[in-house]
């Protein structure tokens, strides 16, 4: 009996990265911006989306999303309210989203005639930094509520971002939020990230954050 | 917990590799992981106990090697190794950094198989 050594050298993701490669070349081709949102539950994903969907729509552009959860589809049934297509994602028990039910889920929508497509992550902070949906941006969440330290907590998630955005800004004092504190510490993780502090209640930072989106696209 | 699908897909890849070793036993698996690659060793452990049985992966060895992050400074001209994860910093001169050399990897390195003599 002899043993031997097979070399692999492969990436494990492999399958879900290639089919990710291939999402991107359609969403470049189509002329559409994907955004992939990511934060742990209840950050407030689904209300601040819901507002710029509300915003972008207003404004002219055409948005559609994508929105994960494990079970129902309440989140995308709010969504729609914003008058954007919308369509839900059912992971059934996945902890974050795939390439594959992106493409499958696209199915039928002519991307381009979008501007922007949001993809909303299953709430979750470790899991989807490992999946490449496609996306142009990644957007890592951090609401007041959830403390300062989050960002080194879970560096892998933050780190990975191209942008973060603070949530629920409305209710910072009522909670003690240490700005400073948050602002370092995602810096610290990501540095040189830029950082949108916002409130989907009040409309506080929506206006710096679409216009960020629409020099995104005019870019 | 994504563990699981990372094994699953471990075990597809393995399986389709053993096609063209019939006869063999597959002793070790061995991954490299980066720092920065959202998974837990033990967790990969438990999930691969459970999901090789059955599968030509059963009874082997998952051999993990977890990649530090590094990243390249400009300013000292030389890729550093970043020694925690909570400040992407450099070591030497403190420079925040942003261009990551290695720390993400989750790649199925190799395969170590025992070959049984084929029989006439």
């Amino acid at each position: 009996m002899t043993t031997r050594i097979v070399e692999l050298r492969q990436g494990i993701l492999k399958k879900n990265d290639e089919l990710a490669r291939g999402l991107r070349s359609r969403f470049e081709a189509a002329g559409v911006l994907v955004l992939n949102l990511v934060s742990s539950p209840g950050t407030g994903k689904t209300e601040f989306l819901q507002r710029t969907l509300h915003e972008l729509i207003v404004s002219g552009a055409k948005a559609a999303a994508l929105v994960g959860d494990l079970e129902t589809d309440n989140d995308a049934r709010r969504l729609a309210a914003s008058g954007a297509p919308v369509r839900q994602i059912n992971t059934h028990g996945i902890c974050h989203l795939e390439a594959e039910m992106v493409a499958k889920h696209l199915e039928g929508w002519d991307l381009a005639g979008l501007d922007y497509l949001f993809i909303e992550n299953v709430g979750n902070l470790v899991c989807p930094s490992s999946y490449d949906l496609g996306e142009k941006i990644r957007v890592a969440l951090l609401s007041v509520t959830e403390g300062e330290d989050k960002p080194l907590k879970y560096p892998t998630l933050y780190n990975s971002a191209d942008v973060a955005v603070i949530t629920k800004v409305d209710i910072a004092e009522a909670v003690a939020f240490d700005r400073e504190t948050a602002l370092r510490n995602i810096s610290e993780i990501r540095p040189g990230i830029r950082i949108f502090e916002t409130s989907a209640k009040t409309g506080a930072g929506m206006a710096e954050w679409l216009a960020y989106l629409s020099d995104l696209k005019t870019r | 917990m994504h563990e699981l699908s990372i094994i699953a897909s471990i075990v597809d890849s393995v399986t389709q590799t053993m096609a063209a070793y019939p006869g063999s036993r597959v002793k070790e698996v061995r991954l490299r992981v980066g720092a920065l690659a959202s998974v837990i060793e033990d967790s990969l452990q438990f999930c691969y106990e459970i999901a090789t049985q059955g599968t030509p992966l059963e009874g082997s060895a998952l051999i993990v090697k977890i990649l530090p992050v590094s990243m390249h400074c400009d300013r000292c001209a030389q890729e550093v190794e970043i020694p925690s994860l909570q400040s992407f910093r450099c070591p030497i001169c403190d420079q925040p950094l942003t261009d990551m050399r290695q720390g993400r990897e989750l790649e199925l390195d190799s395969i170590e198989i025992e070959e049984v003599e084929a029989t006439a």
